[in-house]
Order: C-alpha cells, then sequence, then structure tokens
C-alpha cells in the first residue's frame, strides 16, 4: 500500500539521482560505447576522424576455415615422405597467400590433424585471439568444479561442532584477503622451475625421483598452475557461501533422516543438497564470472606465455584496448566476451531453474 | 564395550583433527613462506626452500630486505595513494549507495521500479568488459580544478575513485537490508513532520550498523586488494600509482626475491591484521552476498 507519507516523487528521485548517475555514467554508457566501437576503427588518440566498418572487426577475430591438404607427391604419384616417414604437405601458406583464394587471405595455421593421407588445417584470422578464446574456456572448464566442488568440500568439513573449529575456517578464508597480485607473486616464487619450493617438496617427497619442472614455463604445465593456484586463492570464499547455505538448512531434516537410519551419504543427497540448490546456482554463476575475467594473474605471472599458452580474453582486450590503443579491438573481444558470459549464465539459469 | 566405543570415538576425532589441520596446511604454508622468506638474504632463502627450514626463521635473520625494498620503490608513496583510494571511496560508496538504496526502499516515486531494475541489471556485466571503452571515455572527461576546466582524468586519484563509487550489489545489499526494518518507524516519523533527510539519518542510519560494515568491508577489498587491472591502464605517473601495481620495481633485471617478499608481506599484513580482528564482520560480509543472490 502506497501511503501517502512516503509519496514523493522530487524526494525519490532526489536521493536516488547521484547513485544512479554515477552507475549510468560509469557502467551503463562504457557498455553500450563498447558494442558502438566494435564496429568502428576507434583509437585512443589518432590524427584521424573515426570511421564506421561495420562487421570488420569480428571478421577479423573470428574467421577460421578449414583446409584439406593433400600430401606432396614426386613425379611418379608416390607420397613423398621424410626421413622419419613423416608425410610431407606443402606450406599452408601456399594457399593463404595465393591470389586464387582470396578468402583465406592473410590467415594463419591454428592446428592440424592428420585423416587419411590428408593434413586437416585449422586456420584463422587471428590465431592469438583463438588461443586466448580457447584458454579462458578451458580455465573456467577446470576452476567452476575445482573451486566450487573443493569449496563445498570445505564447507562440510568446516561444518562440524568441534572445539576450536573456528580457528580452521580462519585459516581456510586467509587467502582471501591477500590481494590476487600478491599470491600471483608468491606462486610465482612456489612455481619456479630452478629453486621454486613446489619442486623441491616433490623431490623431497619422492626422494628425488621427481624431476624439477618449470611450472610457468612449460606450455603442457602454465595453465594449469594457474588454474591451481587461482582455486587455492578464492576457494574460501565459496566455502563461506556454502556455509552460509547449510546454516539455512533445518536441524529437524537431519533429526528425521537419522531417525530414518539414513547414510551419511543418503543424509547428504535427500537433505543437505536439495536445501543447498540457491546457494550452489549463485556459486555457479558467480565463480563463472570471475573465471572470464581473468587478468591479474596471467599479467603478473606469463604475461600470455609461454608460446600463447595462457593467453586469456581479458589480456587480449587490455593488450590491444591499451597496449596498442585500439580501442576498437579491445572494445570487440569486450563485446564478444560479454556475449559469452551472458550466454552461459542465461544457459545456467535455465538448467537451474525451479521445477514444479 | 563402552571403552571400546570411547576409543573408537577418540580415534575418529584424532582423525578429524588430522583432515583439518592438514588442509590448514595446504592454506597457511604459502603464506608463512613469504614472512619467512622476507626475514632471509637471498642466497640463504633459495637453500633454504629445499627443506622444511624454508618455513622455520632460522638462520641469518634480520630485516634487511625491508630496508632494501623501501629503497628501491617508493612505497610509501604507493601505500599512501592507495589509503587515500580506499578511504575516500569507501566513504563515498556508502553515502551515495545508501542514500539511493533508502529511496528505493521506503518512498513511493514513479519510476523506482525501471529504475532499480536498470541499476540491478548491471550486476551481470563484468568490469572487464567496459574497461576499455572507459579509458577512452575518462581521457575525455572534463573537470573543473582551480584553473578552469581541464580535460582528461588520466593520472589522477579522481580517476581511480569515481568510477568505484556506486555498484549494482552494494545499493543491493542496502535495499535488502531497509526492507527487513520495520516500516511503522518510518511512516511515524513522517508522520510527526521528521524530514526525509531526519529519517534517513536519525532513524535508518543508526539501525544500520551490521550492513554499513559489510559494506565498507567488501568495498576495501575491493579498493585496495582487487584494484590492478584499472590503474594499470589509466595511471602511467608514480605519484598516483597504487601499491598493487608498483610491484614492476622487483623486476628489473632479475627478480629479486628476498626483497620482493618483503613487499608483498608489508602490503598484505594490514589486510591480514584487519581481517585476524573483525574476522566474524569479514565472513559475514562475504556470505551475506551469498544471500538470495
Amino acid at each position: 500500500m502506497a501511503s501517502k507519507l512516503t509519496t514523493s516523487n522530487r524526494a525519490g528521485w532526489g536521493f536516488a539521482l547521484p547513485g544512479f548517475a554515477l552507475i549510468a555514467t560509469f557502467i551503463i554508457l562504457p557498455f553500450f560505447l563498447a558494442f558502438l566501437f566494435s564496429l568502428t576503427n576507434q583509437r585512443l588518440i589518432s590524427p584521424n576522424p573515426t570511421e564506421f566498418i561495420g562487421l570488420k572487426n569480428y571478421r577479423d577475430l573470428l574467421s577460421v576455415a578449414v583446409l584439406t591438404i593433400e600430401p606432396e607427391r614426386d613425379a611418379a604419384g608416390e607420397i613423398v615422405r621424410d626421413d622419419a616417414g613423416e608425410i610431407q604437405y606443402p606450406r599452408v601458406r601456399t594457399i593463404t597467400r595465393s591470389g586464387d583464394f582470396p578468402q583465406y587471405k592473410g590467415m594463419r595455421e591454428w592446428f592440424r590433424w592428420q585423416s587419411g593421407d590428408d593434413a586437416k588445417v585449422v586456420i584463422a584470422k587471428d590465431v592469438v585471439f583463438m588461443k586466448a578464446l580457447r584458454n579462458t574456456l578451458i580455465f573456467v572448464l577446470f576452476i567452476v568444479p575445482l573451486q566450487g566442488g573443493g569449496a563445498l568440500l570445505l564447507a562440510l568439513l568446516i561444518n562440524q561442532k568441534l572445539r576450536g573449529i573456528n580457528i580452521f575456517r580462519t585459516v581456510y578464508f586467509m587467502p582471501v584477503v591477500i590481494s590476487i597480485v600478491v599470491v600471483s607473486l608468491l606462486w610465482r616464487f612456489i612455481y619456479d622451475g630452478n629453486d621454486g619450493l613446489l619442486n623441491n617438496i616433490l623431490n623431497a617427497l619422492s626422494f628425488g625421483l621427481f624431476e624439477p619442472v618449470d611450472w610457468l614455463g612449460n606450455t603442457d604445465t602454465a595453465l594449469g598452475s594457474i588454474i591451481a593456484m587461482s582455486a587455492w586463492q578464492a576457494v574460501g570464499f565459496h566455502m563461506v557461501i556454502w556455509l552460509s547455505g547449510l546454516q539455512t538448512i533445518s536441524p529437524t531434516f537431519y533429526e528425521v533422516a537419522a531417525i530414518e537410519g539414513a547414510s551419511k551419504w543418503q543424509t547428504f543427497r535427500f537433505v543437505t543438497w536439495p536445501g543447498l540448490r540457491n546457494t550452489a546456482v549463485l556459486v555457479l554463476i558467480v565463480i563463472t564470472m570471475q573465471a572470464f575475467a581473468l587478468f591479474a594473474q596471467i599479467d603478473v605471472m606469463t604475461n600470455g606465455g609461454p608460446l600463447d599458452a595462457t593467453q586469456t580474453l581479458v589480456f587480449q582486450t587490455v593488450e590491444r584496448g591499451y597496449g596498442k590503443q585500439d580501442i576498437s579491438g579491445g572494445s570487440t573481444i569486450s563485446v564478444i566476451l560479454f556475449l559469452i558470459v551472458l550466454a552461459i549464465s542465461l544457459v545456467q539459469r535455465y538448467l537451474t531453474r525451479e521445477r514444479d | 564395550m563402552a571403552l571400546v566405543a570411547k576409543e573408537n570415538t577418540g580415534l575418529r576425532l584424532a582423525a578429524r583433527y588430522a583432515v583439518l589441520v592438514l588442509v590448514a596446511l595446504v592454506f597457511a604454508f604459502p603464506l608463512v613462506f613469504m614472512v619467512i622468506s622476507s626475514l632471509k638474504p637471498d642466497l640463504q632463502l633459495l637453500q633454504d626452500t629445499g627443506s622444511l627450514r624454508a618455513f622455520l626463521p632460522v638462520g641469518d635473520i634480520s630485516l634487511d630486505n625491508y630496508f632494501a625494498a623501501f629503497e628501491r620503490a617508493p612505497i610509501g608513496r604507493f601505500m599512501l595513494n592507495s589509503v587515500i583510494v580506499t578511504v575516500v571511496t569507501v566513504v563515498l560508496s556508502i553515502v551515495i549507495c545508501s542514500v539511493a538504496a533508502f529511496s528505493f526502499a521506503f518512498l513511493n516515486w514513479r519510476g523506482r521500479g525501471v529504475i532499480l531494475s536498470i541499476i540491478l541489471a548491471t550486476l551481470i556485466i563484468p568490469f572487464e568488459t567496459i574497461a576499455i571503452p572507459l579509458l577512452l571515455e575518462v581521457s575525455r572527461l572534463p573537470w573543473l580544478g582551480v584553473e578552469g576546466i581541464e580535460w582528461g582524468w588520466l593520472n589522477t586519484y579522481r580517476v581511480q575513485i569515481i568510477p568505484w563509487i556506486v555498484d549494482a550489489l552494494t545499493i543491493f545489499l542496502f535495499v535488502q537490508y531497509f526492507k527487513d526494518l520495520p516500516k511503522e518507524l518510518i511512516e511515524a516519523a513522517r508522520a510527526e513532520g521528521a524530514s526525509w533527510f531526519q529519517v534517513y539519518h536519525k532513524i535508518v542510519m543508526p539501525l544500520s550498523g551490521p550492513v554499513l560494515a559489510t559494506a565498507a568491508i567488501l568495498k576495501s577489498l575491493k579498493m585496495y586488494n582487487e584494484q590492478y587491472l584499472w590503474p594499470l591502464i589509466v595511471v602511467q605517473d608514480e605519484a598516483h600509482r597504487p601499491i598493487m601495481v608498483g610491484l614492476g620495481y622487483f623486476f628489473q633485471l632479475d627478480v629479486a626475491w628476498g626483497e620482493l617478499m618483503a613487499y608483498l608481506t608489508l602490503i598484505s599484513v594490514p589486510v591480514l591484521v584487519f581481517y585476524l580482528i573483525l574476522q566474524r564482520a569479514f565472513i559475514a560480509s562475504i556470505a551475506s552476498t551469498g544471500v538470495k543472490g
């Protein structure tokens, strides 16, 4: 019931206006500017006027094609092999640089696989962007179960009635109040290939059998190392959210389960987990959104390397938009990133919706 | 029989604590390692990583790394910048967000629902996706300085403060909290002729301790700890550079690990101390971001 006493258009707008104006200026406006700039060749500073160029930025980022390349054959029609018996193929360059295939112009090889005698080569206009996209998706795919599941385990562990349990909660949560920049630098030392703590610990635990690994300098381990560290830092955050969810479940349910003789697993499956539904949705969405924003770890630890093995979308956004002052290029990646985040959270919401 | 049962629970209890302690080590060891390493000269530091000594304050222990770190980088300046940006943003954020939320929660006005929905919809926009267009925007914004109008916000405190004052989550937290306050209280005050500002100031604010603490803690952590990408791209001069971006100094030529660890310890300890003193409030503030979502 809208009471006369609380109705006031002037006061209402007046109080809300400063906050709304700031959100409009610093969140909503740049949000729309991102879409706008992505259709132009806008630069941070440029003597030339900005031009509208349609979807060219998107085409430059997203163009991908698959080529089927037949093996080289000698005069007799035999497949040419090198000394190791590997089939020899003409270079991709001969296609992407030839005038016969203008549609492949400027594209470079991303990866390839073999199909029969032929080679299937995936070429992309912007290989670095493609790698950034792939790495970001891998990061999200691994960090969500690792961080969300790990946090739930910790929450269950902490939710016991034991003396001194609060001390453990305090310790598990501690990395959350340390800056990710600090954590990244600290772990750079821990992951170091020569003097790193991790190599030395693994070496001691395996009685010297473990071969030291340059965790961040190796294309096979760099992204995984960053995933593990990121989970370590943030898992306490989500533990607390799970905990607050656990505490909303009425103890009566547990008493009933105990009387019915339910096993621990049954109790979790039929009492705890259903009670955590809303918490699960929230944790899932928050981790996903944070994961897509991966930047500081990369900037501090690897700079996208080695060999682009840790490139991410946000890192590329900054490298282009700020590093190369290419506002339109950075904005285009931003828009693509936003659309991915939006699509995924809509799908997550749909999959986890309340069913009647 | 009874004895067996007791032994059993004793063992179980020990096992439970063993798991808890083991997990605690995983979270505590890297931080202990950081603090301990900051006290050792580089040579010993690197030797010690091979044994348990890495976690113990043994050998040549001193504060030399701290003095060296201060000589290497203008840490005092960076720290001051971070504190200024954090404190000013937190104060302004609390005032502006709570006033707006007060309006959304207690006043009836045309457009209220729409405006609140628009604000909450911005929750889905990650900052990282607007950083680049915002960079261009702030590089061309006007400012009324002492010498008249100047253009461009780069390399200032204001560029680090003003865009961060208001966010949808803070407004949402205040609105949620205000909605649980008794409406009759506000209507009674209005009936007695109190102005809206008096209602906000004299009735609502004194009841809002918990949500004020939550908003202040979340914003402080955001501003002090998590500001990296934004100052990296909008602040190039040392005079305004915040603490997290000042780390580059420790990576010239080769890495001075001991000094770096001293620097990391130095910038983390203030937050850790706050956390240990106010841990209930810290944890409650994180938990409250999870309520209802």
